[in-house]
């Protein structure tokens, strides 16, 4: 089977920029993508030279294995383009060196597994505030958040996303599970739900303010719309 | 000096820089790439009456910066903040030797901030402090994502970093400006982590340190540090901007600084000539807090809040004198304790 444009692309929307907690495909760093019978070629593109190259290899990585899980794709490449380790991320994707391997003597400890994980962390934080103020504004006490089991709030986009953050970190998505735990699983108890959820406003607005930052910088570079500017929208 | 409605403001600009980044100086590939990226800032959130060509931006006059900042801009005392990345540029991006030029040109205008390089040790040491006793120095303006040779940034917790803040607390260089950008080693950890300003604020309670861009992108982690030590401020440089493109996201993050820390540990800065304090100082004296569903939990501006963001806060850490027709209200002092969770969210 010849794989199609849209299966690729359905593919890469799996890929998430792990800081700014969004698919990559939404951020435009698709800068091209190419597909040729059984091969397909994608390049990236970020929106400064200077982003932090883990996640750009993060993300690169990331790329290379939704593509080569389409059927019908047995090559996959992934060029990152514009940046300032351009040549060295691209050594190592096109051998499979993996990060550390790319840059020797430039890490230290676990290869990106604990980065990864931290911005996981985050990202559940934020998606489960989301969820939260929803269900705050369809007029549920913080109360009744507290002992609401996983299982009750109504399906929405947000409580979806907060179910996948969720599993992502391995924690129990059971239906009788408590709705409120903290990444590392344990229930909120019902005082500290006000709280909880104002310091995860905060991991929230930073998240999505990076994603603001990151989206305009990509416009400018590459002279295309800036969709989050209030100004003009 | 700035007057609306009956109101004075006394304008302290917390950050500024006056920079050669014309091919002429740029070193390698890199150098050109920085100043790029800064113009994508630029570019990506200034309005439009105030774009500069690439050309301007990369080196602009004197007389456009004692303009922008003074004639038309509404900055009393400009905070003049040295960035080397002497491996991008050169004669440096600029240095406290270039700013200081200006400096003893227009004594009034400016304060002068240092640097140190931990990573210079020994020999460092003793050369800072000859810079502290020439300039006379105040404060330093540290840049932890500066590249030397294979190093690709360094950490405040670095056992040479601790050596130079003790000979800053010897000296009486009390602000401690701590700029993080990207690209530190380990390449494999965040390299926007805050973290280490966290260490180096309980061990030396008597520096100040203020974070630019308020740790974005990691405010909060930033705000998690700000709440437990009472010496760390909110530099606002890089944050001001999205008064004018995101006015609703900026509203966010003065809001969370506002409840987290407090009116007296923020602090106004444009980052120019990324962007100018015309239009930042402008758009923040007409701000206001938006007064709709979701937002009743920030608190409202007042002339007194804008009034020590824009220029008290600062004039009170470098004691820079305030004219006596501009009202100075009292500091908060320790709010009435709210109730902080019990660790970090991470």
């Amino acid at each position: 089977m010849k794989p199609t444009e849209v299966a690729v692309l359905h593919a890469l929307s799996s890929v998430r920029d792990p800081e700014l907690d969004e698919p990559i495909t939404d951020l435009k760093f698709i800068a091209d993508l190419r597909v040729a019978e059984d091969m397909v070629s994608v390049r990236l593109r970020l929106p400064t030279p200077f982003c932090a190259p883990n996640f750009a290899y993060l993300m690169a990585a990331d790329a290379k294995a939704a593509l080569l899980s389409v059927p019908g794709v047995r090559h996959a490449r992934v060029v990152l383009e514009d940046h300032h380790a351009s040549s060295e991320i691209n050594a190592g994707m096109a051998d499979e060196r993996g990060f550390e391997a790319t840059f020797p003597g430039n890490t230290e400890g676990e290869d990106l597994d604990e980065l990864r994980d931290i911005f996981r962390r985050k990202s559940f934080v934020s998606r489960q505030e989301r969820m939260c103020q929803a269900l705050l504004a369809e007029g549920y006490t913080p109360t009744q958040l507290a002992k609401m089991p996983l299982g009750d709030p109504p399906t929405s986009t947000a409580t979806e996303k907060y179910l996948s953050r969720r599993e992502e970190l391995g924690l129990d998505v059971s239906a009788a599970a408590p709705l409120l735990v903290d990444p590392d699983g344990n229930r909120i108890p019902e005082d500290s739900v006000v709280e909880h959820l104002r310091f995860a406003r905060l991991t929230r607005i930073s998240i999505e303010g990076n994603a603001g930052m990151c989206r305009g910088l990509l416009a400018a570079r590459y002279g295309i719309p800036d969709p989050e500017e209030e100004v003009r929208a | 000096m700035y007057e609306k409605d009956g109101e004075k403001y006394f304008v302290v600009d917390g950050h500024v820089h006056y920079w050669d980044a014309s091919p002429e100086n740029q070193a390698n590939i890199h150098g050109q790439q920085f100043i790029d990226c800064f113009y994508g800032y630029h570019s990506a959130l200034s309005p439009e009456e105030y774009l500069w060509p690439e050309e301007k931006f990369q080196r602009y006059s004197e007389e456009d910066m004692m303009h922008d900042l003074f004639e038309i801009g509404y900055v009393d005392v400009a905070i003049f903040q040295p960035t080397y990345l002497t491996d991008f540029y050169v004669d440096g991006f600029n240095t406290t030797e270039q700013n200081a030029v200006l400096k003893e040109k227009y004594p009034n205008k400016f304060v002068l901030p240092g640097r140190f390089d931990p990573r210079d040790g020994e020999p460092g040491l003793e050369a800072f402090e000859e810079l502290v006793e020439n300039y006379d120095l105040k404060g330093v303006k540290l840049y932890t994502a500066e590249w030397s040779g294979q190093s690709k940034g360094w950490s405040l917790k670095d056992p040479w970093a601790k050596r130079y803040l003790e000979k800053c607390q010897e000296l009486n260089v009390k602000n401690i400006h701590v700029h993080k950008g990207p690209t530190i080693t380990p390449l494999n950890r965040d390299a926007f982590d805050v973290q280490d300003i966290d260490e180096a604020a309980s061990l030396f309670p008597n520096l100040n340190f203020i974070v630019e861009h308020v740790g974005l992108p990691r405010l909060e982690d930033f705000c998690w540090i700000a709440v437990q030590e009472p010496n760390v401020y909110a530099g606002m440089a890089v944050a001001m901007p999205f008064i004018h493109t995101r006015p609703r996201y900026f509203a966010q993050i003065l809001g969370e600084l506002l409840y987290w820390l407090d009116e007296d540990r923020i602090l106004f800065a444009s980052d120019y000539a990324i962007w100018q304090p015309k239009w930042l100082v402008e758009k923040f004296v007409d701000f206001q807090i938006p007064e709709e569903m979701g937002w009743a939990e920030y608190e409202q501006l007042t002339p007194d809040i804008k009034r020590k963001i824009l220029g008290l806060n600062a004039a009170h850490l470098y004691g820079i004198p305030v004219p006596g027709d501009i009202p100075q209200p009292e500091p908060v002092g320790p709010a009435g304790e709210p109730t902080y969770p019990e660790a970090p969210l991470q």
